[in-house]
Order: structure tokens, then C-alpha cells, then sequence
């Protein structure tokens, strides 16, 4: 170390990995900023989506500046400092500058982090409007299935809910024939496409029969596990009418990567007209 | 300051192979048998995910082994096994177990560990515990296909919920149990040994900072392991018992419905993350300690900030318990829970930027050379901050919707915990070879390793982002099943291949590696003119290291270019009458 040879290689090498440093950042940033990723997201359908976006458009600027002078600042490190001969400053540090890098980090980051709380309590916190129109999302290996209330607004009681003191051998999925409830209840089995109104609130109440799905659909930008034993509400309300696809998004077995259906967004005549086809058979 | 008869104990050196080299007490040789553990499993590991990426860019290619492709559920269990072997038995056995066993009592100037016999007896169970986990690829059903997180009740109801779901998955959970009792012996023997061992002189705020992370690892994995082995036994106790701690009831699969009912899948959730987030900073501080280390060496200059680093690791290790919530937040937990830890996890940005520009400030006003292991701890450096600000995104609960369960959690964990952690462990095994082997590892060969993989990860794990960013679920074994999907084929071929590259050029290091153990150039006592104790004793050391001394230390561990000085460094052990004046 410090002959001759070690520092010319030292400047090769020095150089080689500044350079590196900086196209990488550059690159990078180009892709981002000129290719823009937000046309790699498929536009959002939902007010929050929107909301999601613009926060994940705030952070991509915060950490893309910290990125930037990070690896900035690393690559003119390296060159400027690279072994000539000189002799390192003595210096154990700064507390100074401790404190204040200390201090602006955590003001930016955790202030990012509550600032993020708005589209999450929109969707999470608030109960859904009493007018949204309420689906039940069910997954299975490897099928997503759905109810519908039907006119009466009310789900009927599965057996395993009507009757919690008697132990099924056979399918406790099915609804309870004695619950009026359930009568006019509209059952989209294993593998069924669903679809809402445009404009209109909805909820979907998500379980699981078997492990643990989750309902994903980029559009809306939301995704909500199905979880066994549990019902948990997903609510929105989708603006753009079309077809967009569902997936699941947590491991459930080999045909994990197989478990997709589409969600239609119709008007609410075409949805009439939906609705009567699936009635019908 | 802390002084104990422990330092000084010479033990007689053991005669015989088996005694001197298998069932060694020496922390030396214990030390080398999980890194050699670690190496074995990381080219499983690489082999698995090289099978992976085979799949993800070519779905139907024939393949030795696999006549008809690898399938859906292989694609699984190898996903499954390649992060179990990764995050197991690499990432927390080579930085903390190996190196930590070798060189913790050496730079506190201890002659081995505090529990010799535990120390072995924890190497024996690891390897046993690694035993059970491969059987799993041999036993009828193959391994396990539900991810190294086994979510309940996927991993809980057995053969009916999948293949490799039976006894596969059943020695998975022996595996992880065995390997949780390991961890603990461990941890209380590096607790110990730092508390207890040091050598006169060598107070709190002289220690490494390796011995720091070292110290540091081993709590978290005190407080972290314990839970998982809880939550292990719990699951094998639904998966052999007929408990239900973990399945709820009126689960129907294949119209039969599953015989459980009262458990709750979430908790098996919490009980893991408890463990599995801590578990990030178990592969990671080690790395962190080693990068300051090295950084300071070959900067020649002291590190920046040293009280604020052992801060910044200490505040990262306790935050690291409080926000496992994070890796749940669409998981049907309270949403209001998940707010609170949404605003804890940011939190944890803050120490790991204050080691970032620690280490810019070490660097700055230096006279950097540039070894290989200093290359590997830059190149740390730049993946741990590309790693870290995308956990920025995934921190926060309403883009964590978007994002989780995609590409872009895959990218984000495989450059911090997974390719900086490796990247630390280069660092190690190119900065102590010539301590441990008494010879030198080629530069040449090592730059070579070090540029066609620092360039080869970026290349693979960068692009990753993008897909992620698309709505590419991860844990999909081709793109079959959503439209969308196809168009990101060609992105696969791209990562296909930059892997191909980069698990090739791990030949190169294997290489280098074997060849200098042998064929090396001798080394120096002190080649790289550091300052630390292990370099202060020959290469390899004897076997109670000080030869029944107590080494004395007069100065903290990175005294570099002190000014009135005429070297550039001053060991800690050189006595203030001998410094050399300019």
C-alpha cells in the first residue's frame, strides 16, 4: 500500500467506481423521470387511488433526492479522497452535525409517514356510507367466488353461522334454508366475474374458506387479505367504468399464480342487464 | 471497565483430529465450521435460485431433473427453501456465528468464549438443524411451497392444503425449532463473553464496532428466537396434536372439512414477524459494524461519529421490535394498529441515515485505498441506501396497499437484507482470509468478484423495482394467469440472465478462496496495518490466541493518522511510551 503502483491503480480503480456510481443514479432517474413509472401504473379508477398516487409521487421526490446526494456523494467521496499520498484529516466527528442530520431526518421521514395516514384513514377508519352496495368476496383454492344480498340489502346466515353449536361434517358453507335473509341472496360460485355500479360506494366484505387469499386489484390501487375465520370490509368507490383484473396476492398453494377474475364497473343500467344474466341461470 | 481471570486462562491446545478439528472448543474452528456451514448453504441457496429464475424467464423449458419443467409447486418449494436456507443459514450464520466466533474473543483480547462447550454445542445443533431442513427436499410430497413466513393455515392443516404441505413442511418447523435453540446458546455465549472477557483496558467505548454489532445481534436474537420457537412448537402442535392455535374453524378444502376450530391465522403472523423483523437486523447489523470498521481502515482515518454509531445500532435494534406490525398491515389486523406502526417504521429511517452519513464522514478527508474488502464495504454502502428508501414506501400504509405482496417488496428486501448482507460478509472473509489462513486472497481475482457482482445485483434486483411498481405479485410461478402480467416477460429474461452472470462470478470467489487457503501469498502479521487486537497476534493465531497473556489496551480502536504521530495508525495495544513520534 502506498507505492507507486497502488496509486495508480487506486485512480483507476477510484474512478471506474465513481462513475459507476453515477450512471447508476443516473439511469435510474431516467427511467423514473423520463420513461415515467406512473405509465407503468395502470391509471387509478378510484378518488383514493388518485390520493395514493400523488402520496407515492411525494415520497418518490423525497427519496430521490436522499438517493441522489447519497450516491452522489459516495462516488466524489471515493474519487476526491482516492490514496495520493496524502495523509487522512484527524477527526472523530461532529456532534453538531449529528444533531442536525438526526433532526432533519426525522422531521422529513416520520412527517411522510403521518402525512400518508390521510388515504389510509379514508379508506380504513371511516365506516363505509349506508348506501354502498355490499359484496361478499370469498376466496378458495384456487377460485374467487361472491354474494350479492339481492333486493332485501341482507345476507342470510351460512349453516356454520346459523347453527354455531352443531359441528358440519358435511359443507357449512352453504346458506341456512330456514334464514329469510337469505332467500333472494345471489351466489356467484368458484371462478364467477363480478362487477359494480359506476360512481356508486361499495363495500366488499372478504373472507376465506380455506387459507389465506388476498383480493388485489391495481386499479384501485387496494389490496385486503382474505383471511379465514374473519370478515374484513374493503371499501371504495370506482369512477371509470370497464373491466380490470383481480388477483391474488398472498401465497395459497400451487395455483397461487392461477387465482385471477375480472371486476366489471358498469353503468347502472348495464349493470341491471348484468345482473338479470346472472339471475337468470 | 471490566477485567475477569476468564482472559487469561490458557487452555492446553487439544491432540488429535477429532478433538482439534470436529468436536473443537476453539472458538477459531467453531468460527470456521459456520462459515463453512454458511458457504455450503449459500451455494444451495444461489443453486435454488438459479432453478427460480430458470423457471420465471423460460415456464416450459426441460431442464435435467425436470422432464417437464419445473412445476408450479417445485417453482414454490424452491422459493420456500431458498429463502428458509438464505435467511437461516447464511445471513445469521456467517456474519454473527462465524465471524463473531472467531474474532469477538480475539479483539477483546479474550483466549476463547465464555462457554466453550455451549459454543460447540450450538455449532452441532445448527448443523443438525440444517440436516432436517434439506431432508425436507427428499421426503415423499417434497419441501414445503408456503414461503419462509409457513403463513397459517396454509402450513398448518398438512398434506390437503399441498404438496411438500405434509412431512415436508412438518421438519421445516423441527428445523426452525432446532435452529431457534441454537441461536439462543449462542447469543447468551457472545452476551457473556463480551460483558465478562474484556481485557484490561478495553472499556465499552474502546470496543470495535464490529464487537458492538456483535454484542448487539446477540440480544436481538436473545429476545427474538425464543418467540419463534414458541410459535414453532405451537405449529407443529397443530400440525401433529390436533391443537387449533393457529386454524379457525369451518375450513373446507377438497369438500372436506378440516377437523380444527378457535385458532386465529393472524397470530401466527404476529409471533413471526415478532421474530422475522428483528431477524433483518440480525443479518444486517453485523454488516453494518464491519462496513464502519473497514471503512475506517482503509480510509485511514477514525470512524465518524462513534458514539453516535453504537447509538444509532442500539436505537435500530430496539425500534426493530416495535414495528413488525408493517408486514401486515392489509393482513385484516386492526387498521388503527396499523397506523401506529406505519409512524414507528418511519422512525426506523432515521439511525440507518445517521450511519449512512457516518460513514460519508469517515470516508471524507480520507486516504482511501482500495482493497477488495474496502470495495465490498462501499459497495454495502451504496446497496444499503438503494435497499433502504424503498423501505420508505413500503412503510407507509396506504402505498403499502399498492405495493405489498409485489415485485417491489422482493427488490427492496433482496438489496438491503439480502445483497448488503452478503455484500458484508464479502467484506469480512476478504478483510480477515489472511488472519485466519495466514495467506493472502488474490486482489486481482476479488476485484474481478467484486465488479461483475456489485454490477450484476444492481442489474437484476434494480429492474425488480419496476415490476413491482406495475402490480407484479411476487410468488407467481409464471405469468399465466392475468394479461397484465405477459408484458413483463421480457423484464424476467433480463433478470434471468443478469443472474446467470452474477452466480457465475461467485465461481470466481469460490475459487480464489479454496486456492488461497493453499496457494496464497504468506501473510503479513499485520497486512493491512490496522489497529485492532487480532492483528496484533501471528496469522492464524495459536490456539488460546495470547498465549496466556492478557493483552493491556491503551486507546480506542481507530486511532488512524493521529497528528505528532509518524505511522498512520496506532494499535490499541501499543503502549503510549512506544508511539513512534513524527
Amino acid at each position: 500500500m502506498g507505492s507507486k503502483k497502488g496509486n495508480t491503480g487506486s485512480a483507476a480503480t477510484a474512478t471506474t467506481l465513481a462513475l459507476f456510481l453515477v450512471a447508476l443514479t443516473v439511469f435510474t432517474v431516467y427511467i423514473f423521470v423520463a420513461k415515467p413509472i406512473w405509465s407503468w401504473f395502470p391509471p387509478a379508477i378510484n378518488e383514493i387511488g388518485h390520493e395514493i398516487d400523488r402520496q407515492f409521487m411525494r415520497t418518490l421526490v423525497i427519496t430521490g433526492v436522499v438517493f441522489v446526494l447519497a450516491q452522489f456523494g459516495l462516488a466524489w467521496v471515493v474519487f476526491r479522497y482516492r490514496t495520493r499520498g496524502q495523509r487522512a484529516t484527524y477527526s472523530h466527528g461532529n456532534n453538531v452535525m449529528e444533531v442536525i442530520w438526526t433532526l432533519a431526518t426525522a422531521i422529513l421521514f416520520i412527517g411522510l409517514g403521518i402525512y400518508a395516514q390521510r388515504a389510509w384513514a379514508e379508506v380504513r377508519l371511516k365506516p363505509a356510507p349506508p348506501d354502498a352496495m355490499r359484496i361478499e368476496v370469498i376466496g378458495q383454492q384456487f377460485k374467487w367466488s361472491f354474494r350479492l344480498p339481492g333486493p332485501d340489502g341482507k345476507f342470510g346466515k351460512y349453516k356454520f353461522e346459523a347453527h354455531p353449536e352443531q359441528e358440519f361434517t358435511r359443507d357449512p358453507w352453504v346458506v341456512d334454508a330456514d334464514d329469510p335473509d337469505g332467500k333472494d341472496d345471489v351466489i356467484l360460485g368458484p371462478g364467477s366475474v363480478f362487477a359494480v355500479v359506476v360512481d356508486q360506494p361499495v363495500e366488499l366484505l372478504i373472507r376465506s374458506k380455506d387459507v389465506t387469499h388476498s383480493f388485489f386489484v391495481r386499479e384501485l390501487r387496494l389490496k385486503q387479505d382474505a383471511v379465514p375465520g374473519m370478515t374484513v370490509p374493503l371499501q371504495f368507490t370506482a369512477t371509470v367504468p370497464g373491466e380490470y383484473q383481480v388477483v391474488c396476492a398472498e401465497l395459497c398453494g400451487q395455483g397461487h399464480h392461477l387465482m385471477g377474475t375480472f371486476m366489471k364497473v358498469l353503468s347502472r343500467e348495464d349493470y341491471a342487464a348484468w345482473l338479470k344474466d346472472m339471475t337468470a341461470e | 471497565m471490566t477485567t475477569h481471570a476468564g482472559a487469561v486462562h490458557a487452555h492446553e491446545a487439544p491432540q488429535g483430529f477429532i478433538r482439534k478439528y470436529i468436536f473443537s472448543l476453539d472458538h477459531k474452528v467453531i468460527g470456521k465450521q459456520y462459515i463453512s456451514l454458511a458457504l455450503f448453504s449459500a451455494f444451495v441457496g444461489m443453486f435454488l435460485s438459479l432453478l427460480m429464475r430458470m423457471r420465471l424467464a423460460w415456464p416450459t423449458m426441460k431442464l435435467p431433473f425436470f422432464p417437464d419443467g419445473i412445476l408450479p409447486e417445485q417453482y414454490l418449494a424452491m422459493v420456500t427453501m431458498h429463502g428458509t436456507i438464505m435467511v437461516f443459514m447464511v445471513l445469521t450464520t456467517a456474519p454473527q456465528s462465524g465471524f463473531g466466533n472467531y474474532f469477538l474473543p480475539i479483539q477483546i483480547g479474550a483466549a476463547d468464549m465464555a462457554f466453550p462447550v455451549l459454543n460447540m454445542l450450538s455449532f452441532w445443533t445448527t448443523l443438525l438443524s440444517l440436516v432436517v431442513l434439506m431432508a425436507a427436499f427428499f421426503v415423499s410430497g417434497g419441501a414445503p411451497l408456503g414461503g419462509w413466513t409457513v403463513y397459517t393455515p396454509l402450513s398448518a392443516i398438512g398434506q390437503i392444503a399441498g404438496p411438500g404441505q405434509g412431512l415436508g413442511m412438518t421438519l421445516w418447523v423441527i428445523a426452525i425449532a432446532i435452529f431457534c435453540g441454537a441461536s439462543l446458546m449462542g447469543a447468551i455465549n457472545f452476551i457473556a463473553t463480551t460483558l465478562d472477557l474484556r481485557s484490561r483496558g478495553m472499556s465499552l467505548m474502546r470496543l470495535p464496532l464490529t464487537v458492538w454489532a456483535w454484542f448487539i445481534t446477540a440480544v436481538i436474537s436473545l429476545l427474538a428466537f425464543g418467540v419463534l420457537l414458541a410459535a414453532g412448537i405451537l405449529l407443529l402442535l397443530d400440525r401433529t396434536a390436533g391443537t387449533s392455535f393457529f386454524i379457525p374453524g369451518n375450513l373446507v378444502l377438497t369438500d372436506k372439512v378440516i377437523p380444527h376450530k378457535g385458532g386465529s391465522p393472524i397470530l401466527w403472523q404476529h409471533l413471526f414477524w415478532f421474530f422475522g423483523h428483528p431477524e433483518v437486523y440480525i443479518a444486517i447489523l453485523p454488516g453494518m459494524g464491519l462496513a464502519s470498521h473497514v471503512l475506517s481502515t482503509f480510509s485511514r482515518k477514525p470512524v465518524f461519529g462513534y458514539r453516535a454509531m453504537v447509538f444509532a445500532m442500539s436505537s435500530i435494534a430496539f425500534l426493530g421490535f416495535i414495528v413488525w406490525g408493517h408486514h401486515m398491515f392489509v393482513s385484516g389486523m386492526s387498521p388503527y394498529v396499523g397506523l401506529a406502526f406505519s409512524v414507528l417504521t418511519m422512525s426506523i429511517g432515521v439511525p440507518s441515515a445517521i450511519k449512512t452519513f457516518n460513514w460519508l464522514g469517515t470516508l471524507w478527508g480520507g486516504d482511501i485505498k482500495f482493497t477488495t474488502p474496502m470495495l465490498f464495504a462501499l459497495g454495502f454502502v451504496s446497496l444499503f441506501v438503494s435497499g433502504g428508501l424503498s423501505g420508505l414506501f413500503l412503510a407507509q400504509t396506504s402505498i403499502d396497499q399498492y405495493l405489498h405482496d409485489t415485485y417491489f417488496v422482493v427488490a427492496h428486501f433482496h438489496l438491503i437484507m439480502g445483497v448488503a448482507a452478503i455484500f458484508g460478509i464479502f467484506t469480512g472473509v476478504y478483510f480477515w482470509f489472511p488472519k485466519m489462513f495466514g495467506r493472502m486472497m488474490s486482489d486481482t481475482m476479488g476485484k474481478l468478484h467484486f465488479w461483475l457482482t456489485f454490477v450484476g445485483v444492481y442489474a437484476i434486483f434494480m429492474p425488480m423495482h419496476f415490476i413491482g411498481l406495475a402490480g407484479h405479485p411476487r410468488r407467481y410461478a409464471d405469468g399465466s394467469g392475468a394479461a397484465y402480467l405477459a408484458s413483463m416477460d421480457p423484464v424476467h429474461v433480463f433478470m434471468s440472465v443478469a443472474a446467470f452472470v452474477t452466480i457465475a462470478a461467485q465461481f470466481i470467489f469460490l475459487f480464489n478462496f479454496l486456492w488461497s487457503i493453499w496457494k496464497g501469498k504468506k501473510a503479513d502479521i499485520n497486512p493491512w496495518q490496522a489497529t485492532t487486537l487480532e492483528w496484533g497476534v501471528p496469522s492464524p493465531p495459536p490456539h488460546d490466541n495470547f498465549a496466556g497473556h492478557e493483552p493491556p489496551v491503551h486507546r480506542g480502536a481507530y486511532e488512524f493518522a493521529v497528528p505528532g504521530v509518524a505511522d498512520d495508525y496506532i494499535m490499541q495495544t501499543t503502549p503510549p511510551e512506544k508511539v513512534a513520534k513524527a
